[in-house]
């Protein structure tokens, strides 16, 4: 039996991650292939309960979840090149733009990639703004990590291929060689370098994927966008409803209603001018 | 007063922020000393600018001249940073991967509820988030028994990360209780985070630290607003 067994998906970004780290190490495991569109498994769902999501790193029957949890654990299990710097104030940064990278970009990028409308040309911009701070980050640097890839270049693998290959396909340019020479340079030697290039994301089977993605969402058309507000309880509600629908041959069918709200007190809402 | 010895950082927060809280609970575990500079969030200083520029929060702890943002890295960054104090994060990976994982459940999933009930509309939104409140309590319930592993904290017998992660939040647990009415952490549901609370609120090297719960829904009721005279 392994010793080291990893639930995880091909097609997912976070769960590539968790690869590398552990070719990196030199650390041998079994790959538990995960169909996380369609029926999850009991293994998987017994693992992890909490989230019920890929990766999951199973290290002599004990599990741990989330990748960035998983990508410290490694560091700190297996020898080899490290993960995490070694200084403190480095290791700090190093999570800092780890955190960055999940919990802004990549929600950006990929709603600039798949939403439609407005929502999308915010993403875009957000999205935008968000590569500019990293491109900062690279300033004289080969890797994020320095002159070898470390724990943020690992997480920062979604640019590559996740937002790369929709870019091209749905045709909108944000992350561009003349605006980010440093972020392009980046992918070039990140994709080079030996790790990765031995081990790449299967780009023909993940191209097909958001090709048939880029299909469905492109048939999506805005019908209607309306904003309301309402009060409850000294609560100002806004709303922004959008309805969305699918092109058919005949017709266009109304498909889905969204909702966006923000609240906040009334007397935050005075304080701002606002209605 | 006596004149201030040199200290060891500076932190930029605000009292009544549970992320404040925790890097000072920290900060008091390994005796650290340090200036602590109030922020007004509408009105931002030009220090938390540039030294969080780009989240623009707090707290910020700035070390020397190295400016560290976000409390749980701020934490890593104190246990890394001062090796002689009592260690805040467990020295097994597996229990260490244990609490960053429940940190971040605390983070990312369970405290927004909390935030979400103050917004919500009608009782059936209520309801539901109330509802998930308490799932959540119950996986938290399941976490201090593993962690604690029968022991008074979920660092064992010391303070640890998760006690810094969770108990931060204590008197807005509190408070919350106060203006809902409902008792969060409830005997009969989860008795060990019962007695942790307790123990937490209690322990001499934490009770200072955290703020008031009274004072805290007199903030919370200013801010919304007092058109309507008396609170519920």
């Amino acid at each position: 039996m392994a010793e080291v067994k990893l639930f995880g998906s091909w097609g997912s970004p976070f769960s590539r991650r968790i690869e590398v780290a552990l070719k990196l190490k030199g650390v041998e495991y079994e790959f538990i292939e995960e169909d996380i569109y369609n029926k999850k498994s009991p293994l998987l769902l017994k693992y992890n309960p909490v989230h019920k999501k890929v990766p999951v790193l199973l290290h002599n029957g004990k599990p741990i979840c989330e990748s960035l949890v998983i990508l410290e654990y490694i560091d700190e299990t297996w020898e080899g090149p490290s993960i995490l710097p070694k200084d403190p104030y480095e290791r700090a940064m190093a999570r800092f733009w780890v955190k960055f990278l999940d919990e802004k970009c990549f929600p950006a990028m990929w709603q600039a990639c798949w939403s439609i409308g407005e929502e999308q040309e915010k993403a875009k911009e957000e999205a935008t703004e968000f590569l500019k701070i990293l491109e900062g980050t690279l300033s004289g640097k080969k890797f994020f990590g320095g002159d070898s890839i470390g724990m943020v270049d690992i997480a920062a693998n979604f640019i590559a291929y996740w937002f790369m290959l929709p870019q091209e396909l749905v045709g909108f340019e944000v992350l561009t060689k003349e605006k980010f020479p440093k972020l392009n340079e980046w992918m070039n030697e990140y994709l080079n370098c030996s790790i990765i290039k031995e081990n790449p994301p299967l780009k023909d089977k993940l191209t097909a994927v958001f090709r048939a993605r880029f299909q469905a969402v492109s048939a999506r058309v805005l019908l209607k966008r309306d904003r309301r507000v309402r009060v409850f309880d000294d609560v100002v509600h806004v709303e922004d409803v959008v309805e969305v629908g699918e092109k058919t041959k005949n017709d266009t069918v109304l498909t889905g209603v969204e909702v966006d709200r923000e609240s906040e007190t009334n007397s935050n809402a005075i304080q701002r001018g606002g209605a | 007063m006596a004149t201030t010895t040199t200290s060891d950082g500076k932190l930029l927060g605000l009292w009544a922020s549970p992320y404040t809280t925790r890097v000072q609970l920290a900060l008091k575990l390994k005796s650290i000393e340090y200036e602590l500079i109030q922020e007004n969030l509408q009105n931002k200083s030009e220090l938390l600018l540039q030294t969080n520029p780009v989240h623009k929060k707090v707290p910020v702890f700035i070390h020397g001249d190295k400016p560290i943002c976000e409390s749980l890295i701020i934490i890593q960054y104190i246990d890394d940073t001062w090796t002689n104090g009592p260690s805040i994060l467990p020295s097994d990976p597996y229990d260490r991967a244990m609490a960053r994982f429940w940190a971040a459940y605390i983070d990312d999933k369970w405290f927004p509820l909390l935030k979400e009930l103050g917004g919500a509309q009608g009782d059936e939104a209520r309801a539901s988030i109330v509802e998930k409140i308490f799932e959540g309590l119950v996986l938290l319930e399941e976490a201090f028994v593993k962690c604690s592993k029968g022991k008074a904290l979920f660092g064992g017998d010391n303070v640890g990360y998760l006690d810094i992660a969770l108990g931060c939040f204590l008197g807005w647990i509190k408070a919350t209780e106060i203006m809902t009415g409902i008792k969060w952490l409830d005997e009969t549901k989860t008795p060990g985070l019962v007695g942790w609370a307790e123990r937490i609120s209690s322990d001499s090297s934490i009770k200072d630290v955290l703020p008031e719960a009274q004072k805290l829904v007199e903030l919370y009721t200013m801010s919304a607003g007092l058109e309507k005279g008396a609170s519920n």
